[in-house]
C-alpha cells in the first residue's frame, strides 16, 4: 500500500502540471515565433507586397543580375572545393587514428570561430594595396581585393568547416568494417569509397553541401570587407540587398532577400529529411537485431 | 601486455588496412594551410612587425570609441547568450519532453539562423522593430525604441545564437535517465525540487557549453547587427564594425589592432568551450 502510494507520487510529481506544461510550451512557441518565424514571414510578405510583377522586376535590373551572377560564381568555386576538402578531412579523421586529431578538428572549426570581419581583414592584410603582397600584385596588374578573386577567397574561408563538420561524426560512427570487407573481396580503394562509403554518408554529404552553399551565397561580413561595394562589379546578393535597403527600395531588397531565405528554408527541409532517414535506418537496424535474437 | 593494449593494437592494425590516409591527410593539411593557417599567420606577422606596442595601446585600448565598442559587443553578447540560455533551455525541454501541435516544425526551424544569411535576418529584424514595424509600433507609444538602440542589438545577437543552446542541451536532456528523476520524486521531492537539484545540475555542463557557443558567435557577429544597430559612435557601434570603418580609411594598423583583441577573445572562448565540452563528456559517463 505504502509502496503503491510512493510509486503513484513518483509518477505524479515526475510530470509537470497541465498548467506548467502549457506555460512552457507557450513560452517556447512565442520565443521561436518572435525570433524566427515572424522575420521569415516578413521577408516574403514584403517581397510580394507590390505584387508578383514588381517581385520579378527586382531581379531584372542590371545590378541585380550582376549580383546574382557573382554570387553564383563564388558559390560554384567555393562549394565544390570545400566539399572535396570536407570529404578528405572526414576520411582521414573518421577512419584513421593519429596524434593531434582534436587539434586538427579545432583548426577546421577555426573559420567558424572567428568573426567574419576578421576573415575579411586577414585577406586585406595579405592582398590589399598596403598588404604583404599588395605592391607585388600591383606590379603584375592583378587585383584581388575589391575584385572577384577576393570575394571568392573570403567565401571559401568562411565555408571551410561545414561539409567536414557533417561528415566527421558520420564516418566515425560508421567505423571501418564495411570498407575492410570490400577491400578483402578485392575492390580497389576508390571502388570501396564509391560503392561502400559514399552510400553510407550520402545524406549527410547532401546536407553538408546544401548548408555550405547557403552559407556561401549568404556571406555578408567577410565579403563586405573585401568587396569595395562597386555596383555592378563586386556586389554579391547580400551586398546588393544592403544597397537596396539603404536606398529605401524595400520591395526590391526583400525580393532578393526572399531568394536567400528560400534557400535557407530548403536547407532546413533537407536537414529534416536527413535526420528522419537516419532515424528510420536506426529503427530498422534495431528491429533487425531484435528479430535475429528472437526466433 | 594488458588485454586493452592488445585490443588497441588490433584496432590500429585494422584501421591501417584502409587506403588513402596519406592522400586525404596531405590534401587536408595543404588546403587548411593555404586557406586558413597562412592567412591567419599573416595577421600575426603584421601585428608583430608593423605595430609597435605604443600604437597597439593607443589604437586598440586607450581609444574611448574602441572601448565603448568592446563594452557593447561583450555586454550585448552576454545578455543575448543569457536570454538564449533561459529560453533555449525551455525550447529544448519542450521539444524533448512534450507532444504538441507544431513540434516538428519548431524542431526544424530552430536551425534557421545557421542557414539564413545575416543580411536577411538583419533587414527583417530592423523592419519588424522600427517604430512603424509590425512589432515596433506597439512599443513606440510606450516610448521604447528597439531598432537603432541597444535592445535591437540584443535581439539580433539573440537570434543568431539561438540554435547553439537548444542543440547542445537537447541531447543532454534526451540522455537523462528517467530513473534518477523518479528516485528523487519517490523520496518526496516536488517537481520543482527535482528540476533544481537533479535535472538542472545534470544538464548544466551542456547548458554552459551552449551559453559559451552562443556568446562566442555573438561577439563576432556583424551582418544582422549592422542593420538594426544604427551604428552611432560610442553608443551603438560594435567592435567588428569599427574594424570595417578603419579598413575603409586604409588604417590597417588600427583595424588589425582591434582585430587582434577580438581574435584573442575568440581563442579564449574557444578554449573555454573545449574545456566545457570535455567536462560535459566526463559528466555524462
Amino acid at each position: 500500500m505504502d509502496e503503491n502510494l510512493s510509486a503513484f507520487r513518483a509518477i505524479r510529481s515526475n510530470t509537470e502540471s497541465a498548467l506548467a506544461r502549457r506555460i512552457l510550451i507557450g513560452t517556447a512557441l512565442t520565443f521561436i515565433g518572435l525570433f524566427l518565424f515572424l522575420p521569415l514571414v516578413l521577408v516574403f510578405s514584403y517581397a510580394f507586397r507590390e505584387g508578383f510583377g514588381m517581385y520579378l522586376f527586382s531581379f531584372t535590373t542590371p545590378d541585380a543580375v550582376s549580383a546574382i551572377r557573382l554570387t553564383l560564381v563564388a558559390a560554384a568555386i567555393a562549394v565544390p572545393l570545400n566539399t572535396l576538402f570536407g570529404v578528405a578531412a572526414a576520411w582521414a579523421i573518421g577512419k584513421f587514428e593519429f596524434k593531434g586529431k582534436s587539434v586538427l578538428i579545432t583548426l577546421i572549426d577555426l573559420p567558424f570561430a572567428v568573426s567574419p570581419i576578421i576573415a575579411g581583414l586577414i585577406f586585406v592584410l595579405l592582398f590589399g594595396s598596403l598588404g604583404w603582397f599588395g605592391p607585388w600584385l600591383r606590379d603584375l596588374g592583378i587585383s584581388i581585393i575589391f575584385a572577384t578573386p577576393g570575394i571568392v577567397i573570403a567565401t571559401m574561408f568562411v565555408t571551410v568547416p561545414f561539409v567536414a563538420r557533417e561528415l566527421i561524426p558520420l564516418m566515425q560512427a560508421q567505423g571501418t568494417e564495411e570498407e575492410q570487407s570490400a577491400l578483402t573481396l578485392g575492390a580497389s580503394g576508390f571502388q570501396t569509397f564509391r560503392h561502400v562509403t559514399l552510400p553510407n554518408i550520402k545524406w549527410g554529404l547532401i546536407y553538408g553541401v546544401i548548408l555550405t552553399n547557403a552559407r556561401a551565397m549568404g556571406e555578408f561580413g567577410a565579403v563586405s570587407v573585401v568587396s569595395g561595394h562597386i555596383r555592378g562589379q563586386t556586389n554579391t546578393m547580400p551586398l546588393h540587398i544592403e544597397i537596396l535597403y539603404n536606398d529605401y527600395q524595400m520591395t526590391a531588397a526583400f525580393a532578393v532577400a526572399s531568394l536567400l531565405a528560400f534557400l535557407a528554408v530548403v536547407t532546413l527541409v533537407i536537414k529534416f529529411m536527413v535526420e528522419w532517414k537516419a532515424h528510420r535506418d536506426r529503427d530498422a537496424a534495431a528491429r533487425r537485431v531484435e528479430q535475429g535474437n528472437s526466433p | 601486455m594488458t588485454p586493452s593494449s592488445v585490443i588497441q593494437r588490433v584496432r590500429l592494425k585494422q584501421t591501417s588496412v584502409l587506403p588513402g590516409f596519406g592522400l586525404s591527410m596531405g590534401f587536408t593539411l595543404f588546403y587548411l594551410a593555404l586557406l586558413v593557417l597562412i592567412p591567419l599567420g599573416g595577421l600575426v606577422l603584421f601585428t608583430g612587425t608593423r605595430i609597435t606596442l605604443d600604437e597597439f595601446w593607443v589604437k586598440a585600448i586607450a581609444d574611448p570609441r574602441v572601448l565603448a565598442s568592446y563594452r557593447l559587443s561583450l555586454g550585448g553578447s552576454f545578455i543575448a547568450a543569457l536570454l538564449n540560455a533561459v529560453f533555449g533551455l525551455i525550447v529544448a525541454w519542450v521539444l524533448v519532453r512534450y507532444e504538441f501541435p507544431g513540434k516538428r516544425f519548431m524542431d526544424a526551424i530552430v536551425d534557421l539562423p545557421f542557414a539564413l544569411p545575416t543580411a536577411v535576418s538583419g533587414i527583417a529584424l530592423t523592419t519588424l522593430y522600427v517604430h512603424t514595424g509590425w512589432i515596433g509600433r506597439w512599443f513606440e507609444p510606450l516610448g521604447i525604441q528597439i531598432a537603432y538602440a541597444w535592445p535591437g542589438i540584443i535581439i539580433a545577437l539573440t537570434l543568431i545564437g539561438l540554435p547553439f543552446v537548444v542543440r547542445t542541451v537537447q541531447p543532454a536532456l534526451e540522455g537523462l535517465e528517467p530513473e534518477i528523476e523518479e528516485a528523487a520524486a519517490s523520496l518526496g521531492a516536488t517537481r520543482w525540487q527535482t528540476f533544481v537539484y537533479v535535472t538542472l545540475p545534470t544538464v548544466m555542463p551542456s547548458l554552459l557549453t551552449g551559453f559559451a557557443l552562443a556568446f562566442a558567435r555573438a561577439v563576432g557577429e556583424f551582418g544582422s547587427v549592422y542593420f538594426i544597430a544604427g551604428n552611432m559612435p560610442y553608443k551603438t557601434e560594435i567592435a567588428p564594425l569599427l574594424i570595417l570603418i578603419k579598413l575603409e580609411q586604409f588604417d590597417y594598423v588600427g583595424a588589425t589592432a582591434i582585430g587582434v583583441v577580438m581574435l584573442i577573445v575568440a581563442f579564449v572562448l574557444l578554449l573555454i568551450i573545449n574545456l566545457l565540452q570535455w567536462w560535459s563528456r566526463r559528466h555524462q559517463l
